[in-house]
């Protein structure tokens, strides 16, 4: 029991690397999609109305 | 390790605040670091801010998703979700706990002496909502005639937004204090709500109305890095309780949403080894303090 206990503790989780790898894919979509550029560009301007001004 | 982690959280929040000739630009930083994600909250319209807001920029294209979908640009957020999930995937809340300024702020907050309160626990499903409603839903589904969204959570409510980019940008440029009205002084007093809020309770925007952590609390199953219960050495002892800054108790769910991996359980509260913390699975460090173990029911006989 104790030695199935501790092979337990020693076992990978493979559940993060998945979601890395479905995440990391969805991130290079989106790049290839040009989605960096318009991050960019909103992100350099000030939203003022978005900051509770104007 | 608090010390540590203390270290870590101020020289994040200066790097992704790492823009300082504002107050001679007296305008934002507009440079190609801002195509980089702030893994924690932090206002993009800040003047120092470096990097972007994964809130913000979610909302933003949200928002203009059916005017960009007009023009043939299949822009649905997919670089901004991907990069969020990474970070969700690799370290989940422990950057709320590690990399957040919003985070450094109000555990300063917290540091001022006064009598402190808990926070229901049933509060803590609210930041789920701003995750659906405000971020999501609401910038998507109500259009103008010209089919753009408002950036709601920003717009309304990130409080933020109005420490760390509204009322900076007010004193930078006080011909703005023009436009001023109901909506910033609406967003004024969520913000004094929330400072007040921090200084009696721990982190109450985390814990209640942060879009970011409730995303990154999607992943406490799937995360790499996290804490573990080992249940053959805990006594129960409930030491665990007393330290937690989000109310966590540990031995009792060691897989909370709510954590944010500070790690001041396993190393202020536990003697006995019985949190440890993993990667994928495979335990890389506890406190390990040399003579102390479980007591056993034998030594009840001694």
């Amino acid at each position: 029991m104790a030695e199935k206990r501790a092979e337990n503790n020693k076992s990978i989780r493979v559940a993060p690397f998945i979601t890395i790898l479905f995440f990391l894919v969805m991130g290079m979509i989106g790049i290839m999609t040009g989605e960096v550029g318009r991050v960019l560009e909103q992100a350099v301007q000030v939203c003022l109305s978005c900051i509770g001004i104007g | 390790m608090e010390l540590v982690r203390k270290w870590v959280q101020t020289i994040l929040a200066l790097l992704v605040n790492g823009s300082w000739s504002f107050p001679y630009t007296r305008t934002i930083y507009q440079g190609p670091l801002k195509v980089v994600c702030s893994p924690g909250l932090n206002c993009y319209s800040c003047p120092a801010a470096t990097t972007y807001c994964p809130i913000g920029s979610l909302q933003q294209l949200m928002a203009g998703i059916r005017v960009a979908l007009e023009n043939g640009q299949n822009f649905f957020g997919l670089y901004v979700i991907g990069t969020m999930g990474v970070l969700g995937g690799i370290f989940g809340r422990l950057i709320c706990g590690w990399a957040c300024p919003f985070g450094l702020i109000q555990e300063l907050l917290h540091k001022i002496p006064s009598k402190k309160f808990n926070i229901p626990q049933k509060l803590n499903y609210i930041k789920y909502g701003f995750l659906l409603f405000f971020v999501i839903l609401l910038p998507l589904l109500v259009v103008d005639d010209f089919g753009y969204g408002e950036l709601w959570y920003c717009k309304y409510f990130c409080p933020a937004g109005t420490l760390e980019a509204g009322l900076p940008m007010l004193i930078l440029q006080p011909q703005l204090g023009q436009t001023i009205g109901i909506l910033f002084y609406n967003k004024l007093a969520i913000m004094i709500g929330f400072i007040v809020w921090s200084v009696l309770a721990s982190r109450p925007f985390c814990r209640t109305a942060c879009p970011l952590g409730a995303f990154y609390a999607l992943f406490k199953n799937l995360k790499l890095v996290k804490l573990r219960l080992v249940e053959e050495n805990c006594t129960q002892c409930k030491e665990c309780h007393s330290v937690c800054p989000m109310g966590v108790k540990f031995n009792e769910s060691p897989e909370n949403a709510e954590c944010i991996s500070c790690l001041k359980c396993m190393d202020k509260a536990c003697k006995f080894d019985a949190i440890t913390l993993e990667i994928a699975g495979l335990p890389i460090g506890s406190r390990g303090k040399a003579g102390i173990r479980r007591p056993k029911q034998t030594d009840a006989l001694i």
